[in-house]
């Protein structure tokens, strides 16, 4: 098998001269189609029950810690695309507040909202990725389509606002990199009047449908205390039941300014913390940030949206550790500085890593296909795992 | 068909000295290749480009609309593609089984076509056992399945086949179960006689003569999509979670062939549904005397229904429905469908003994019923539209939309 410390040991039991039967490995990926880029499960299977489903991670090690060593503070934000290049804007964003925080720099508030506003663009990109390819995972490929059709016209936007479309390298140390393009915030408004609705049809198309729901409720049920105890964070620990989320528990940028709710888990329709209440609350932290958009359009104040930083930027020597509430959760960002034009240190803590450490456990004695739909349930997202 | 082979020896078009046995199997031949090259293909291959540009529109995309008009030719193109393909058969495999098991699929889905009665006159083998010959030689196709499944030497495709092999052996239980019922009403098993048992309008249809004859359309209908693997029962080819099932390791024309058959067994479900329960090629009588023209009406009216029912339907519960478990597969034919068609297989002789003659005033009803359900839906649809219309007129921005307003 070729992953030393996972070695399976098959049990034959040959008692009372029966029909013996072996287990059947199944090695899952890395090009499975619905393993979400390049992640491999080592599968332990007795016909379409899993015994145990082991994750191997590390096909997408990119050593971009390293790389935050070598290119210096302003370098470093095009890298951090990298992470999680589904949602990449919170990446940006924890970079460069880490390095502001080092360096003592106070960020304009227009650069703040502009921040705040590209950060919910981006979240509710990544949930549309995420609740679509749900969908499709779980077999029904038109809701993919419909999501990618609405994730496309935030494309366009964000393609106005910064030139990229999925690496997005908007945030800057000390704030943003442009100010909103004329006429961008009504279209955004025009975006949002027009999205809002689309939630109720995506729900109607799939959220609540009979097939869908029965693949979701109940399966794989994840208590409080075990979300706890395995460091999930963001809409999968939410979907737990758990009511943590770090723009309201440790606020950061302009988030006490605006109110929004945050949806978590209620087992409506089976048990608290099973995948249909990971998925129910993407689709209603997608409305969440829709409202924290509208706020946020209507109250941008007028001024720079970028500090003045110096080219040759070299905080003081020290630590920070910077945390921001990514698509997948709590991203943390431990930085280290010695008073050079270099990082010391970079360490990522992402959700995605500590999820997948929760699937050998869950997806114990369930049936192949809720493995599917475990590993959609948890969003992940193979660079963000591996880095 | 005989009689036609027999009216030709008698008029001396075959040689002399021939003896009748190979003037049959020749006529055979013929009408077998003419039906498949100039039928079966064709519609398998164009329902491809159906399926694609329906589920376009779907997905709210465009499909395909390069190859020819409209893009009708993309099946064409994608056949020829595929015949060029390299034909790879993997060192580890069944070499033999391999490459024998698309042929199996294939010839239980084309084998479904001797009985199929187009039109009046048109159907290659009225055989007295009709019914039971279509519903034996589809079945067949689980053989090639299960062959491909194993001879792939994946694990992959081992789920894949076992697992088509499962839900296909299952669900010809009710499917069977609600064939029955019709047979019933008929006395016959002869796909001629079931039909010629209906009339042309729907009030005169198997479907509405009682209440237990609708449930059997639909248990049938919901067993034989199943058993065409069609979502939400594609289980053997879960692209999601099996990479694609029994046909992982083929490549190029055998993975065609798999496919063909696949698109055309659709044909066949809505061909046995509209001869079972929608009679058939019934068109009324005073539409037309001159044969040729009946033939024709005849053949327009089966083939619309059947491609409707079978078809159509089809790619519109596919690209809705997500696909269920693999365990409630089983749970569903084994709980609900069977038990139901038992009811409905029952409670159709009981009718049958009540109501000798049927109950005009019932058949009045479900028919009306269907209208009303159907007439609902429509409006809906309609709404919907309007509804979609509305938004991408007024708030669509994207630069490259053709909808697109100036804000």
């Amino acid at each position: 098998m070729g992953l030393s410390g996972f070695e399976v040991s098959i049990e034959r039991p040959t008692n009372g001269g029966g029909l013996s039967t072996e287990d059947m490995t199944l090695s899952m990926g890395p090009q499975h189609p619905s393993t979400h880029g390049v992640l491999r499960f080592v599968v332990r299977a007795d016909g379409e029950v899993m015994k145990e489903a082991i994750p191997d991670i590390g096909y997408l090690h990119r050593s971009i810690e390293k790389i935050a060593e070598k290119v210096g503070w302003h370098g470093f934000i095009p890298y951090t695309d990298r992470v999680d290049y589904v949602a990449a804007m919170f990446c940006n964003h924890a970079w460069a507040a880490a390095a502001e925080k080092l360096g003592g720099i106070a960020v304009p508030k227009r650069g703040e909202y502009c921040r705040v506003i590209a950060d919910e663009f981006c979240r509710i990109m990544s949930h549309l990725i995420s609740v679509g390819s749900m969908a499709m995972d779980i077999g029904a490929f038109t809701p993919f389509n419909h999501a990618i059709r609405e994730r496309e016209y935030i494309n366009d936007l964000i393609e106005e606002l910064c030139g990229a479309r999925l690496t997005f390298h908007y945030m800057r140390i000390g704030g943003v990199a442009w100010d909103l393009p004329p006429g961008w915030i009504e279209k955004a408004t025009a975006f949002l009047d027009r999205f809002e609705p689309l939630i109720d049809e995506f729900d109607d198309l799939i959220s609540f449908n009979k097939i869908f729901t029965e693949r979701l409720v109940n399966v794989a049920v994840i208590t409080p205390e075990e979300a706890i105890d395995y460091n999930l964070v963001g809409p999968n620990l939410r979907g737990s039941g758990v009511k943590y989320d770090v723009r309201k528990d440790e606020p950061y940028s302009i988030y006490p300014e605006v109110e929004f709710d945050v949806p978590v888990g209620r087992g409506e329709l089976g048990t608290v913390g099973d995948c249909f209440d990971r998925y129910i609350v993407r689709m209603r932290e997608m409305r969440e940030s829709c409202r924290i958009l509208r706020q946020c359009l209507r109250q941008i104040p007028d001024g720079p949206v970028i500090a003045k930083v110096p080219r040759n930027f070299k905080p003081p020597a020290g630590d920070v550790y910077y945390r921001v509430e990514s698509a997948r959760g709590d991203q943390g960002w431990y930085v280290v500085s010695d008073g050079t034009a270099f990082p010391y240190r970079c360490r990522i803590r992402t959700g995605s890593f500590t999820a997948i450490s929760m699937i050998q456990k869950v997806s114990r004695n369930l049936m192949i296909a809720d493995l599917i739909a475990v590993i959609a349930s948890f969003d992940l997202v193979a660079p963000e795992i591996d880095r | 068909m005989q009689e036609f082979v027999d009216g030709l020896i008698a008029s001396g078009a075959v040689p002399a000295g021939v003896p009748a046995w190979v003037a049959y199997l020749g006529a055979m031949l013929v009408f077998g290749g003419v039906v498949v090259f100039g039928f079966v293909l064709p519609v398998a291959g164009a329902t491809t480009w159906v399926e694609r540009r329906i589920m376009a529109r779907i997905h709210s995309r465009i499909g395909p609309n390069r190859t020819g008009p409209a893009g009708f030719l993309q099946w064409l193109a994608d056949g020829i593609k595929n015949m060029l393909k390299e034909d790879i058969v993997p060192t580890a495999s069944d070499a033999p089984l391999f490459k024998l098991a698309p042929y199996v699929v294939m010839l239980g889905f084309v084998g479904a076509f001797v009985a199929i009665p187009f039109a009046g006159p048109l159907i290659i083998s009225d055989m007295n056992v009709g019914i039971v010959y279509v519903t034996s030689v589809t079945a067949l196709v689980v053989v090639g399945i299960l062959m491909a499944g194993w001879a792939s030497n994946n694990k992959w495709s081992l789920l894949g086949g076992i697992r088509s092999a499962a839900q296909i052996v299952s669900y010809e239980i009710p499917a069977g179960l609600s064939i029955f019922p019709i047979v019933m009403l008929t006395g016959s098993l002869s796909m001629q006689t079931i039909i010629g048992h209906q009339g042309w309008a729907p009030w005169d249809w198997h479907v509405f003569d009682n209440p237990f004859a609708t449930l059997a359309f639909v248990v049938f209908y919901v067993s034989a999509l199943a058993e065409g693997n069609r979502t939400p029962f594609d289980l053997p080819e879960a692209e999601s979670e099996l990479v694609a099932g029994f046909a992982t390791e083929y490549s190029g024309m055998r993975n065609l062939l798999f496919f063909m058959a696949e698109w055309g067994n659709l044909y066949v479900i809505g061909a046995i549904a509209t001869t079972l329960f929608l009679g058939g090629w019934q068109i009324p009588w005073a539409l037309t005397d001159a044969p040729a023209l009946r033939v024709l009406l005849e053949f327009v009216t089966f083939f619309g229904k059947s491609y409707f029912v079978g078809v159509l339907v089809a790619i519109w519960i596919r690209w809705t429905l997500p696909r269920i478990r693999v365990d409630q597969m089983m749970t569903m034919c084994w709980k609900y469908l069977v038990p139901i068609a038992f009811v409905n297989l029952i409670g159709t002789a009981v009718w049958m003994v009540v109501f000798p003659h049927g109950v005009p005033a019932v058949r009045w009803a479900l028919t009306a019923a269907a209208g009303v359900a159907t007439l609902g839906f429509l409006r809906r649809v309609r709404y919907h539209i309007k509804r979609a219309k509305l938004q991408r007129k007024h708030l669509s921005f994207n630069p490259l939309s053709t909808a697109r307003v100036p804000l």
